[in-house]
C-alpha cells in the first residue's frame, strides 16, 4: 500500500519536471518563433501542457473538480487559436512586419 | 488504491508528460510553421489525454472518470480543427515552406498571397 503510493509520488514528481521542461522549452519558441503562426502554435501547445499540469496537480492532490478546469482550459485554447487563424485570414499578405517571414522568403527565391 | 491501479496511473502519466515534451521538441526543432504544427497537434494532444484519464481512473469514481473522457473526445475533435485552421490560414496568406521541403501539393491555391511560391 506505501508502495503504490510512493510510486504515485514519484511518477508525479518525474512528470512535474518533464512537463516543466516542455513548458520552457514551448515559451521559447513562443519567445524566439520567427512568424506569428509560429507563436499561435506554440500557444496552443502551451495550452495543452497547462491541461498536463492540471491533471497531474489533481493526481497530486486528490481534488478531482481539476477534471472541469481543464476541460474549460482546452475550451478556451481552442476558442483563442480559431480566432487568432481568422486574425492571420483577415490581416492578408504579410508585407515583412513581421521578422523572419521576408528573409525566409529570400531563402526559398534562392534556393531555387 | 490498489497496486495494479498505482503502478497503471504511474505509467500514464510519465508515457502522457513524455508525450508531451516530446511534442515540445517538435516545436523547437522543426523548420518551418507546418512541420510544427504536425508535432504539436498530435503528441501534444496525446499528452494531455492520457495524463487526463490517468486522473479519471485515479479518481474512482464514475462521474469524474466520464468526465476527463469527455474532456480528451473533446480536445481530439477540436485540435485536428485548430490546427487545420491555422495551417489553412498561414498558407493562404503566403508564410512559406522551409527550404528542405520536397514537395508543395497545392501551390496555385489560395487568394494570389502565393503565386511567388512554388
Amino acid at each position: 500500500m506505501t508502495d503504490a503510493a510512493t510510486l504515485v509520488d514519484w511518477a508525479v514528481q518525474l512528470s512535474l519536471a518533464l512537463l516543466c521542461l516542455s513548458f520552457a522549452v514551448t515559451v521559447y519558441r513562443v519567445i524566439r518563433g520567427p512568424t506569428l503562426p509560429d507563436r499561435i502554435l506554440a500557444l496552443d501547445m502551451l495550452v495543452a501542457t497547462a491541461i498536463g499540469f492540471i491533471a497531474v496537480i489533481g493526481i497530486k492532490t486528490g481534488y478531482t473538480l481539476y477534471v472541469d478546469i481543464a476541460i474549460a482550459l482546452g475550451l478556451v485554447g481552442f476558442l483563442a487559436t480559431v480566432a487568432f487563424s481568422r486574425f492571420i485570414l483577415a490581416r492578408g499578405p504579410v508585407q515583412g512586419d513581421d521578422g523572419g517571414v521576408e528573409t525566409a522568403r529570400e531563402g526559398n527565391s534562392a534556393n531555387e | 488504491m490498489s497496486s495494479f491501479v498505482a503502478i497503471l496511473i504511474a505509467l500514464m502519466i510519465v508515457i502522457g508528460s513524455g508525450f508531451t515534451l516530446v511534442a515540445a521538441l517538435g516545436l523547437l526543432r522543426f523548420p518551418d510553421v507546418y512541420t510544427r504544427m504536425h508535432a504539436a497537434s498530435k503528441a501534444g494532444t496525446l499528452g494531455s489525454g492520457v495524463v487526463l484519464i490517468a486522473l479519471g481512473i485515479e479518481a474512482g469514481d464514475t462521474g469524474t472518470l466520464t468526465r476527463a473522457l469527455a474532456g480528451v473526445c473533446f480536445f481530439l475533435l477540436t485540435a485536428p480543427i485548430s490546427a487545420h485552421l491555422l495551417a489553412k490560414a498561414s498558407y493562404a496568406v503566403g508564410y512559406p515552406l522551409s527550404d528542405q521541403s520536397v514537395v508543395d501539393e497545392m501551390p496555385k491555391s489560395g487568394d494570389g498571397a502565393n503565386s511567388e511560391s512554388r
